[in-house]
């Protein structure tokens, strides 16, 4: 049976649903780096799928889905190892307890 | 080409000291002789530009209207060519006598930290001032003198202020700048009503060859006078600043706070003419243009009357000489001011440059006789001289030389200059020649009142304050002063009528023998009632000053000129005009900037709380503008 657009559509709304959820309610800041890891992936989907269905014959929507995914793993090292230096800092990874910049 | 060369050398040596700036100007002197006399020489008297390069080009505005910069040569510029660097190499040799070390260490302790580097900073000065002074003399057009009309404005505030410890030095210097300034607004304005009819700001076009666009100005009117008149007038409203002709004249008197060889180069010889000059320059416009003639005349005669008052009652030797250079000039601008071609053939244009040349050099004289008495005696009050007549014998020949040449007595040089103005004068209306033979009296007397009273009069105790007695100043400085006597007395001969004339030639008037032997009848009854009065110590000058009180104080104070314009200055421009304006800028206009400020400061104030640091609040934010946006843009959609 041929899966339609909608199948793969419904699928990466909820994986974005769940990331956004996750990134306003979780407090520990590792969770909040999968939450983000999480929204990004339901980019690339939407990108990949709407290439593979829109235009077949061409392949932009999937280089750019794998240039996202290089951009995030190495964006999620440059967050880990922030992570890692305030965790040294304030001996906590309580996103409600770092709220230093501001005014 | 030389002329260049001569510039270019007084410019280079602004940095170097003392003896190189007096070799510099000797280079100049001779380059600048070379080129009169060569022009003199040449048997015609036509004018030639002999550089005239383009500077500022203006030619979409009008066709051929451009800024050019340039060196003109005609009989009155290679006149003063000759005057400018004769006076100008003379001071640079008498100042290395006069600025030595002992004299500016003396301006050194009355202030502390005293006069620094004053020896270089003062040639450079000196030799910036000759070099404008050349390019003014020089100029091919309008604007390129009133470029170095200024760059002289600043030379000479520069000087004026030299001893830039002492307070009265820097007000002089700020009231020299500020009322020639003023006055040289008048001639800017005088410049761009003459360019604005006639698309031109060349001396040669000007002259001769836009007659159709002069005689537009001439027909066009304003407030009851042609619009050539107006311009004329703007000019010569700069002249007189600079020439320092009543109610301008202020400024000059005060500065003579400056060293004394500068007030004989700038304030006797050169500067001040600059106002003459430029009158003398411009003369076929001012014969069409005869109201402002009229003008020149009222001013100049008024001015010579007022100095000639002022100067009988001064006791500061230089201020009686820059009352006299005041009074000179205003005959000067006199006899400008009365020639008209069909009297005399226009004597009086001769006569007044023929003046300006002499005057250049006995006022120079004198002025470099009182820097060396100066720097003998240690004062400018002629109260504390006296009998240096014994002392100086030099100082005091060259003195009476000067005093002789001013007053108008044979042979000497201002005999023949001062009665060719008069015969002037005479010829124009008697009236004025009545006047102006008054005033030489009055010359004659204070003059000789100044010479008596230093050289003369009573010995004071020179010896009761540790000074030693005064002795003849250094060969550096009598020179020049040997030299300028023997020129005052040669000079006269010189056949100034065959060169100098408004229309390049010559002059064939003879002499009016009734004028000459009034003219000196007057000088010597002048010099006689000096001499009844000033040769021996006695009190008839107290008692006559006691018996014309009111008017003697009203005199030394100058007629109360400088007070008068401290009240309008200060209490009417000032208070009506400068209050206002200067609330309007902080309160208006600064207002309306600091609201604008004010105003982004309380918003940011406002809205900074919304910056709290937490990340998650503001992916809120985010979240819901986001969903709000496309709720929005689908319900626009539909």
């Amino acid at each position: 049976m041929e899966l339609s657009l909608l199948m793969y559509l419904i699928p990466s709304l909820v994986m974005f649903g769940c990331g956004v959820y996750g990134f306003i309610t979780r407090k520990n800041m590792i969770a909040i780096l999968i939450s983000l890891e999480l929204m990004l992936n339901s980019v690339d989907i939407n990108f990949a799928v709407f290439n593979s269905y829109l235009f077949p014959g061409q392949m932009e929507g999937m280089f750019f889905s794998l240039f996202a995914i290089a951009i995030a793993a190495a964006e999620t090292a440059l967050a880990l190892a922030i992570v890692i230096n305030v965790y040294r800092k304030v001996k906590n990874v309580d996103i409600k307890e770092i709220t230093k910049m501001k005014f | 080409m030389f002329l260049f060369l001569g510039l270019m050398t007084t410019k280079l040596s602004k940095k170097v000291a003392g003896t190189l700036g007096t070799i510099g100007l000797g280079a100049c002197l001779v380059i600048g002789y070379t080129a009169a006399l060569t022009y003199f020489a040449s048997g015609s008297l036509e004018p030639i530009k002999v550089l005239d390069t383009v500077w500022i080009d203006f030619s979409q505005i009008a066709e051929g209207f451009s800024i050019n910069l340039g060196i003109y040569l005609d009989p009155i510029s290679a006149m003063m060519l000759i005057v400018v660097t004769t006076i100008s190499f003379l001071v640079h040799l008498y100042s290395n006598g006069y600025m030595d070390d002992a004299h500016l260490i003396k301006y050194g302790h009355e202030a502390e930290g005293g006069v620094k580097h004053g020896f270089q900073r003062y040639f450079a000065f000196l030799s910036l001032f000759t070099f404008s002074m050349l390019g003014l003399v020089l100029a091919t057009n309008i604007f390129q003198m009133y470029i170095f009309w200024e760059l002289v404005g600043v030379s000479s505030y520069l000087l004026i202020g030299f001893y830039y410890t002492d307070p009265a030095a820097i007000h002089a210097s700020k009231k020299a700048f500020i009322t020639t300034r003023f006055a040289d607004l008048g001639f800017l304005i005088g410049i761009l009503i003459l360019s604005y009819y006639t698309q031109t700001f060349d001396f040669d076009t000007l002259i001769n060859g836009s007659s159709s666009a002069i005689s537009t100005m001439q027909g066009t009117s304003f407030l009851g006078c042609s619009v050539l008149c107006w311009a004329m007038t703007c000019i010569f409203i700069g002249g007189a600043g600079k020439s320092a002709m009543f109610p301008l004249h202020i400024w000059l008197p005060d500065a003579m706070e400056g060293p004394t060889p500068v007030s004989a180069l700038i304030h006797a010889a050169t500067m001040v003419v600059a106002g003459v000059y430029l009158v003398a320059r411009l003369f076929p416009l001012y014969l069409i243009a005869e109201g402002s003639l009229i003008v020149i005349t009222v001013v100049g005669a008024f001015t010579a009357f007022y100095a000639a008052a002022i100067a009988c009652a001064q006791t500061d030797i230089k201020r009686i000489l820059a009352f006299s250079t005041i009074s000179q000039i205003a005959f000067m601008i006199t006899s400008l001011g009365v020639a008209r071609p069909e009297y005399h053939e226009g004597v009086g244009y001769m006569a007044s440059m023929f003046h300006l040349f002499t005057h250049a050099m006995f006022k120079a004289c004198l002025f470099l006789v009182a820097g060396a008495v100066i720097y003998r005696v240690h004062s400018n009050e002629s109260g504390k001289m006296g009998g240096l007549h014994k002392y100086m014998p030099i100082a005091s020949i060259a003195c009476l030389v000067g005093c002789l040449a001013i007053s108008g007595i044979f042979p000497f040089a201002g005999f023949f200059s001062k009665d060719e103005i008069l015969v002037a004068a005479y010829a124009n209306n008697t009236l004025w020649g009545l006047w102006m033979s008054m005033v030489a009296g009055m010359t004659a007397f204070y003059m000789f009142r100044l010479y008596y009273l230093v050289f003369w009069w009573d010995k004071p105790d020179y010896e009761a304050h540790g000074h030693h007695a005064p002795k003849e100043a250094p060969m550096v400085m009598t020179l020049p002063l040997i030299i300028l006597s023997v020129a005052t007395c040669v000079i006269g001969f010189l056949p100034f009528s065959d060169y100098i004339t408004y229309n390049h030639e010559p002059l064939h008037a003879g002499h009016d023998w009734t004028v000459i032997i009034s003219s000196t009848v007057i000088a010597l009854i002048g010099i006689g009632l000096a001499t009844v009065l000033y040769f021996k110590k006695n009190d008839k000058p107290a008692k006559m000053a006691n018996a014309a009180r009111g008017l003697w104080t009203a005199a030394n104070k100058r007629f109360y000129m400088d007070e008068l314009y401290m009240f309008i200055t200060h209490n009417i421009i000032f208070q009506t005009i400068c209050r206002p304006i200067a609330w309007f800028d902080r309160a208006i206009i600064d207002g309306t900037m600091n609201m604008f400020a004010n105003i982004t400061n309380a918003a940011s104030y406002a809205i900074r709380k919304f910056q709290s640091g937490s990340i998650q609040s503001y992916v809120w934010i985010y979240l819901v503008g986001a969903l709000a946006i496309a709720v929005v843009s689908m319900l626009c959609l539909i």
